[in-house]
């Protein structure tokens, strides 16, 4: 075969441990978690706070590393790699949108968006042409110059969202992206997002609102570190 | 590369963002250079101008002069330099081309003149006809003895112009009588103006022939008397100024294990010995900027752990979206290192600046001289200052962890 055709689940979790130590006790955030998503779903990951959604979060977004069990991210195996290799994941295949959503407040919209392109060592011109396309993808086109603090939460969070799209990642990762926002707008976020998956994105998102669930196609609930429901549910 | 111009624009512009308290930040820094700026600028203002002078003088001059050690000094005796010294050194030594004595013809160190009711007081020195070639300098107007004066033992003088000046006399004095002591002297030329060195005039003198100036110190005394000679050969300075040592030691008698009771010295040397003078203030102040600079590179770690602190939040932004612990540590680093570089910039403006002011409203003073090498230490300083106190922030802005740093309010 010339052409290794990309496995079908972007990613795999086999008998995940996050532990923790505090003094002689020990916390498993994480225990004994398997999961596999598939290319294009569309998953929401809800449990009561402390049940290890952020720690699942942060571990598939490469910011933290399993104690024990695998983690393949399109098929390699992230658990052995240094912190360079690490950021460069984060940089090539993942897209964080927070809740609150941590931009660069010294920086124009532009300039936020452009951030993670700097870490490709693209050039400057290349980097300003992709950022302002996708700006104009979330409907900011005519935003570019705007600094964080003259854009509404809305703005703000579409900013966040060309940000995690633009280097074309192949995760989206969104920790209660609505969390900071009105009804109103969090529908027109999460009309965003759909869109964003409709395209052909995978998408998964944390959040412990069930209306912002049921815009999902998977449900999976998590319990003390386990997976105590995994659900499909039709759009 | 791409990298490292991208963390010198996001230094920049972290660097606007906070421009007063950048400014105070740097303000050690800026203090540091602005003075050393300053003083070396004003103090090689001062060498660059006297070298030149000194250049004048000739490099291939050498000076001879008595030398009596302490001891022998003590013992009551004294060396002197005498009119057979001059004969020896013409006919054994090789080399040689123009050699001259030089008799300081007064009792004190500078000798009274008058002219009319004007007195001033200047140096009066009994020379022989070369002291002209060696000395490059040379009469403006009138002549020059001849050998008649000498030999007849006339009372003729050529002066310096601020004689005239200070004498009252108007410009053309030829064939005036001035008063030396206890004689009338006639001018017969004026010698070419050659300005100031330190402020001190070079043109204050009066030169007499050398038998007229040993006849009014009294014919009979024992002299004692500088010789100035011109070397033929540039490379051969130490050869002949050897071979003068041997032949004046033995003239002397001197034993094997006897100081010399002369000193020959280069104009080379006289500018070395001032030259010292110079290096030892350098010294100084480089001392002095390094300590300050120091203290400017403490206040610059200070900011930036503040800043690293203040920052943590976009820290783990910045490794959320794919910044690698060396590209934050890289970022850190040039921000410091851009912070005392603008320091060290905005330092050589202002001290070239109050060197130039200095320079400009000191009469007298050379203009400011501020040397490639002095501007060039000053930024390297100012670069190893904002890496060595810079590493220590940019390291804790690496080391963080992006989770923690991402939750930190």
């Amino acid at each position: 075969m010339s052409m290794a055709a990309p496995p079908a689940n972007v990613i795999q979790l086999r008998g995940v441990y996050r532990t923790y130590e505090m003094g002689d006790q020990v916390l498993h955030a994480l225990n004994d978690v398997d999961l596999d998503i598939a290319r294009n779903e569309y998953v929401a990951i809800v449990g009561a706070s402390g049940s290890g959604k952020s720690t699942l979060m942060n571990l598939i977004g490469c910011l933290d590393r399993a104690t024990r069990g695998e983690y393949r991210l399109e098929g390699i195996p992230v658990g052995g790699m240094n912190e360079i290799e690490l950021a460069r994941i984060r940089n090539r295949e993942i897209g964080f949108v927070f809740q609150s959503f941590n931009l660069l407040a010294r920086a124009s919209a532009l300039k936020n968006v452009m951030q993670p392109l700097v870490y490709r060592g693209m050039p400057r011109a290349e980097r300003r042409e992709r950022a302002a396309e996708a700006l104009q993808r979330v409907g900011l086109g005519d935003r570019l110059d705007s600094r964080p603090n003259q854009l509404s939460g809305g703005q703000r969070q579409r900013v966040a969202i060309a940000r995690a799209l633009v280097g074309q990642p192949a995760i989206l990762l969104a920790d209660e992206p609505t969390g900071n926002l009105d009804s109103q707008t969090s529908r027109e976020i999460m009309g965003l997002i759909d869109q964003v998956h409709d395209a052909g994105q995978t998408v998964i998102m944390v959040t412990h609102e069930p209306d912002i669930a049921a815009h999902c196609r998977r449900v999976i609930r998590l319990e003390d570190g386990r997976v105590a429901e995994d659900r499909r549910q039709a759009a | 590369m791409n990298m490292l111009l991208e963390s010198f624009r996001s230094a920049l512009e972290s660097i606007r963002a906070h421009g007063f308290r950048s400014l105070l930040t740097s303000l050690g820094i800026i203090i540091g250079v602005t003075s050393v700026i300053a003083v070396v600028s004003i103090v090689q203002g001062l060498s660059h101008t006297i070298n030149a002078q000194f250049e004048g003088l000739g490099g291939n001059s050498l000076t001879i002069q008595s030398y009596t050690p302490f001891k022998r000094a003590l013992q009551g005796h004294r060396a002197k330099l005498r009119d057979r010294d001059i004969e020896v050194i013409e006919k054994r030594v090789e080399g040689i081309s123009h050699i001259t004595p030089v008799l300081f013809a007064q009792s004190g160190t500078r000798g009274m003149v008058s002219y009319r009711s004007q007195v001033t007081f200047t140096n009066i020195y009994g020379i022989g006809p070369s002291y002209l070639e060696v000395n490059s300098v040379f009469p403006q107007r009138g002549r020059f003895f001849t050998p008649e004066d000498e030999s007849r033992r006339r009372l003729v003088c050529t002066v310096g112009p601020d004689v005239l000046e200070e004498l009252e006399m108007p410009e053309d004095s030829m064939g005036e009588f001035i008063r030396l002591g206890g004689d009338w002297c006639k001018i017969v030329g004026v010698m070419e103006k050659r300005g100031e060195i330190f402020g001190f005039s070079q043109d204050n003198y009066i030169l007499m022939p050398y038998a007229t100036a040993k006849r009014l110190m009294g014919a009979s005394r024992d002299l004692d008397i500088q010789i100035q000679l011109l070397v033929d050969d540039l490379n051969r300075l130490d050869e002949v100024k050897d071979r003068i040592r041997q032949v004046l030691r033995r003239e002397h008698g001197l034993g094997a294990g006897e100081p010399d009771d002369f000193r020959v010295r280069t104009a080379e040397q006289l500018t070395e010995s001032f030259n010292k003078v110079i290096d030892t203030i350098t010294y100084v102040m480089g001392g002095i900027v390094g300590i300050s600079l120091l203290v400017g590179g403490i206040g610059i770690m200070n900011i930036m752990l503040v800043s690293v602190t203040e920052r943590t939040r976009e820290i783990g932004i910045l490794k959320a979206l794919g910044a690698t612990r060396q590209d934050i540590l890289l970022q850190f680093l040039i921000e410091a290192l851009a912070l005392c570089m603008i320091g060290g910039l905005v330092g050589v403006a202002i001290g070239f600046g109050l060197g130039a002011l200095v320079a400009t409203f000191l009469p007298g003073f050379p203009p400011a001289h501020v040397p490639l090498w002095a501007v060039a230490l000053s930024f390297g300083f100012c670069a190893a200052v904002g890496v060595i106190f810079g590493i220590i922030p940019a390291a804790k802005a690496a080391q963080l962890d992006p989770i923690d740093a991402l939750r930190y309010e």
